[in-house]
């Protein structure tokens, strides 16, 4: 956009696409499938015996059952089934990286190349589920006891589902002022459209017994100590706190050096995507799925140059395959093997990074630098190793009362579904304690 | 150069594949479309007495089976003989077949059960200088409800009658077309053979419901709130058609009686079968009204490629050549054993093989190798039953192996042995029976 007038070095501005091409940009990833798409997709699933895409699913959702009930015209006995494994199948069919879990495990994949289209077949029978604005679970018989779920995210949300179906009284906490954690504020828009995080939110705590307390940190607003005296139990899903740093000199001070989750959150936030200030040069350093979530956004609010550099080699990324290819279809140049040396600035403002690259300098020019090389977390009480707290099989801490779950815990994927399945876990696990 | 044409009961066609008697053979317009297509001949739509014209139902008259993509798989219809006034498709059929001269065309009967009403008709069509005629003893609705179809078809002594009157009556060619709405085939075939038939065809439709609408409660054919049975054709008919063709082919009374084979023609392929079960041609109409009449191009390409690959040069080389491997059960070999067999390279490992085996047959294929997802047959339990191959989805990844060398482990018997039927086996009572006598 050559119109945008130079105010100073940096060329920042917002609304650089008007907003019938930033709503194209930002509409939904993958259409829905349609009735008949689902039912012939459906046809595709051989219905294996012992299914190997049902094992590679940190849920194991029963998948060639759930298939089956949709080629059978059964959409919401496939949602149950899904929602039996995984409350939070609807999200899951849009953000799991299916290429290399159920979808990669599938044997069309080994016969064809092409699986069965595992995720959007969920995603068809969960919203099947959603649009009917009933619930499919009831709650068991009040059992008096009451749980403490810190942290609102996709572990937290799965283990008070479970824990209010059983009859228990959860109350959620969480520091944001939304719930759903990362699904609300910090996934790619395009993936979740249609408030797509909090109508699963608000669909999943809809069958009662979860009072929800935002606004309140762990630590700020509450104590440890405080809840494990004043419930029953108490379920860690504190998600990462902090975000890692480059150790370059300028980063904090530079203008237009942040941090990408900071800027993910506030796109999700926004009332108007056409008014996020966004860079014609941008340069994402990192190689997960926040670092293409980030370069891809940029390039849809209409960055010109949009580059992720990734100090290490392209199959070393943490984002799959697919996300790569998002990011390259979208028009991000990924570099890899590109080690960053040095944050250059302008007038107090960011102008360019320095790499390295096999021993040679290359310079990227930048009027944004979005840092995305991980997240840390930073809670206090139970036994720690690093940031993250340990936890066992059970999902248990090593504090009585407490179990805790999704990305604040030692191991996991650090994905939604690995998140689903440790709130799944830790419920589980309270659930037989309590008694 | 492979050469289609055949003469079935003296009527020359340059290719085996007729439409049969049905809507799309109703009308000169449509008959002449056929013809243009390729089609060898045609059965004209079964014309009824002078009269009233038959008032068919407004509502829906065709009903289906679909597979999941919407592929027609069944198709029934209550649709009665020809609504058309009978002096029109008389003059219809005259102008066609003198347009037409090289292909065969046939037209369907049916009046009632009278002497005198089966006479009238004949002498009206044979002005046509049609190739012959075919009698409508199979139609499975509303008409048989009024004495004439399958009603008919369902009594052999009817059907001898009123062939025998045919036969009387008319130096044309007389087609007996049978219903499988019968216990046994070969009566109705035997009759019309008794009666003089020059030929029988079969099948025609089955009775069938096609579905019930859960939410009206109704039936998917639905005319104004009631549903009646319609007669079923298309793909799912053809193994019912293919058994009761092989039925009258080896019949001692009927064998070399001429058939056409009707019952789920699709493509060369399913011609060639029926043909390999003594078949003199076939008659098409579920694969013409789902795709239209072009189907036959593909028929014709397909056959011929066929017959060139096996260096048939003609129809009559391969008809009938599959009628001697058909037997009953009793004769068969029960010394000849096959164990399953898979190819590794090929398995997907979808696990379908194993679980059929071990909830619904002999629990004979191991799902694991070592701890390691692999499917294997265990030979000791494998009695060659084929439901792994049939459930297998990658062709040609399991297949059943003929065991010739060593002992058979679940059996403890050689493999090889003289070929041994049930009529001579020790566990028949009869063959014991015998033995005592």
């Amino acid at each position: 956009m050559s119109s945008v007038a130079h105010t100073s070095h940096a060329d920042i501005a917002a609304g650089r696409l008007d907003s019938e091409r930033l709503k194209a940009n930002f509409a939904d990833l993958h259409p829905p499938l349609d009735p008949h798409e689902a039912r012939i997709e459906a046809e595709r699933c051989y219905f294996c015996y012992d299914a190997p895409c049902q094992q590679a699913c940190p849920t194991a959702i029963d998948i060639p059952l759930f298939i089956r009930e949709i080629a059978a015209g059964n959409s919401l006995g496939a949602a149950k089934t899904i929602l039996d494994s995984n409350i939070m199948g609807g999200m899951c069919a849009r953000v799991c990286p299916t290429e290399e879990l159920c979808e990669e495990a599938c044997v069309r994949e080994m016969a064809e190349g092409k699986p069965v289209k595992i995720g959007p077949l969920q995603r068809y029978a969960v919203d099947a589920q959603m649009a009917t604005g009933r619930h499919p679970f009831t709650r068991a018989p009040a059992s008096g006891r009451r749980i403490a779920v810190v942290g609102a995210g996709p572990a937290g949300l799965a283990c008070a589902h479970a824990l209010a179906v059983a009859g228990h009284a959860v109350t959620m906490f969480d520091a944001r002022a939304k719930v759903a954690g990362l699904n609300e504020y910090g996934i790619a828009a395009y993936k979740t459209p249609d408030d797509f995080a909090a109508r699963e939110a608000a669909f999943i705590l809809s069958v009662g017994g979860v009072e929800t307390k935002t606004g309140v940190a762990l630590g700020r607003d509450v104590s440890l100590e405080t809840l494990t005296r004043d419930y029953d139990a108490v379920f860690l899903s504190l998600g990462l706190v902090g975000v890692n740093k480059l150790g370059l000199a300028g980063e904090d001070t530079l203008q237009n050096v942040r941090d990408a989750v900071a800027f993910i959150a506030e796109l999700r936030q926004t009332r108007d995507l056409a008014s996020i200030p966004i860079g014609r040069r941008v340069v994402v350093i990192g190689g997960g799925m926040t670092a293409v979530d980030a370069a891809v956004q940029s390039k849809r609010l209409g960055a010109e140059q949009v580059t992720i550099a990734y100090r290490r080699g392209i199959d070393d990324m943490k984002a799959s395959a697919y996300e790569r290819e998002l990011a390259q279809t979208s028009g991000v140049t990924i570099r890899p093997w590109a080690r960053p040396m040095a944050l250059e600035g302008h007038d107090g403002a960011v102008s360019g990074v320095l790499f390295e690259s096999a021993g040679a300098p290359f310079r990227l020019e930048a009027d944004v630098v979005l840092v995305a090389i991980g997240q840390t977390g930073a809670p206090s009480g139970p036994a720690m190793q690093g940031a993250k707290i340990v936890v066992d099989e059970q999902r248990r801490t090593s504090l009585p009362k407490v179990w805790a779950g999704g990305d604040c815990v030692v191991g996991g994927l650090d994905l939604t579904v690995s998140a689903v399945e440790d709130g799944k876990r830790a419920a589980r696990s309270i659930i037989a304690a309590l008694g | 150069m492979v050469d289609l044409r055949t003469s079935f009961v003296g009527v020359k066609s340059p290719n085996p594949f007729w439409l049969a008697s049905a809507p799309p053979t109703d009308r000169k317009t449509n008959v002449e479309r056929a013809f243009r297509a390729g089609w060898g001949g045609v059965v004209w739509k079964t014309l009824g007495e002078a009269g009233p014209p038959v008032v068919n139902v407004s509502g829906p008259r065709y009903g289906a089976m679909h597979g999941p993509d919407r592929r027609l798989i069944a198709f029934n219809n209550i649709e009665l003989i020809t609504d058309r006034d009978l002096e029109i498709n008389l003059q219809e059929i005259k102008q066609v077949k003198r347009e037409w001269r090289d292909r065969a065309l046939v037209v369907s009967l049916m009046v009632p059960c009278e002497e005198d009403a089966w006479k009238k008709i004949l002498a009206r069509v044979e002005e046509t200088e049609c190739d012959g005629i075919e009698l409508n003893f199979g139609c499975p609705h509303g008409m048989s409800e009024r004495g004439m179809g399958s009603a008919v078809g369902q009594v052999p002594e009817y059907i001898e009658m009123v062939t025998r009157w045919c036969k009387q009556h008319t130096r044309m060619p007389v087609i007996v077309k049978l219903t499988p709405n019968i216990s046994d085939i070969r009566r109705p075939a035997r009759a019309a053979h008794a009666g003089g038939a020059d030929a029988v065809s079969l099948i025609n439709t089955i009775n069938s419901i096609m579905g019930i609408d859960l939410d009206k409660m109704t039936l998917d054919v639905d005319i104004g709130g009631k549903g009646t049975h319609g007669g079923m054709c298309g793909p799912a008919v053809k193994p019912i058609a293919l058994s009761m063709v092989s039925e009258i082919a080896r019949d001692k009374e009927t064998a070399g009686l001429p058939i056409s084979a009707i019952g789920g023609v699709t493509t060369w392929r399913d011609a060639a079968e029926f043909i390999a079960l003594g078949a003199g041609n076939v008659q098409v109409c579920t694969a013409a009204m789902t795709y239209g009449f072009k189907v036959v191009q593909e028929m014709i390409s397909g056959l011929s490629q066929y017959m060139e690959r096996k260096g048939y040069a003609s129809i009559e080389d391969f008809r009938g050549a599959a009628i001697p491997k058909v037997t009953d059960w009793q004769y068969l070999n029960l010394n000849y054993v096959v164990k399953a067999e898979i190819n590794q390279d090929l398995c997907i490992k979808c696990g379908r093989c194993h679980i059929a085996c071990e909830d619904t047959s002999h629990q004979a294929i191991w799902p694991r190798v070592d701890g390691v997802r692999k499917f294997v047959v265990n030979e000791a339990e494998c009695v060659g039953c084929n439901l792994c191959v049939l459930v297998c989805p990658v062709e040609q990844c399991i297949t059943l192996v003929h065991k010739t060398d060593g002992v058979d482990p679940r059996t403890g018997l050689p493999y090889s042995r003289p070929p041994g039927d049930w009529t001579k086996h020790p566990n028949n009572p009869a063959v014991g029976k015998q033995a005592a006598e």
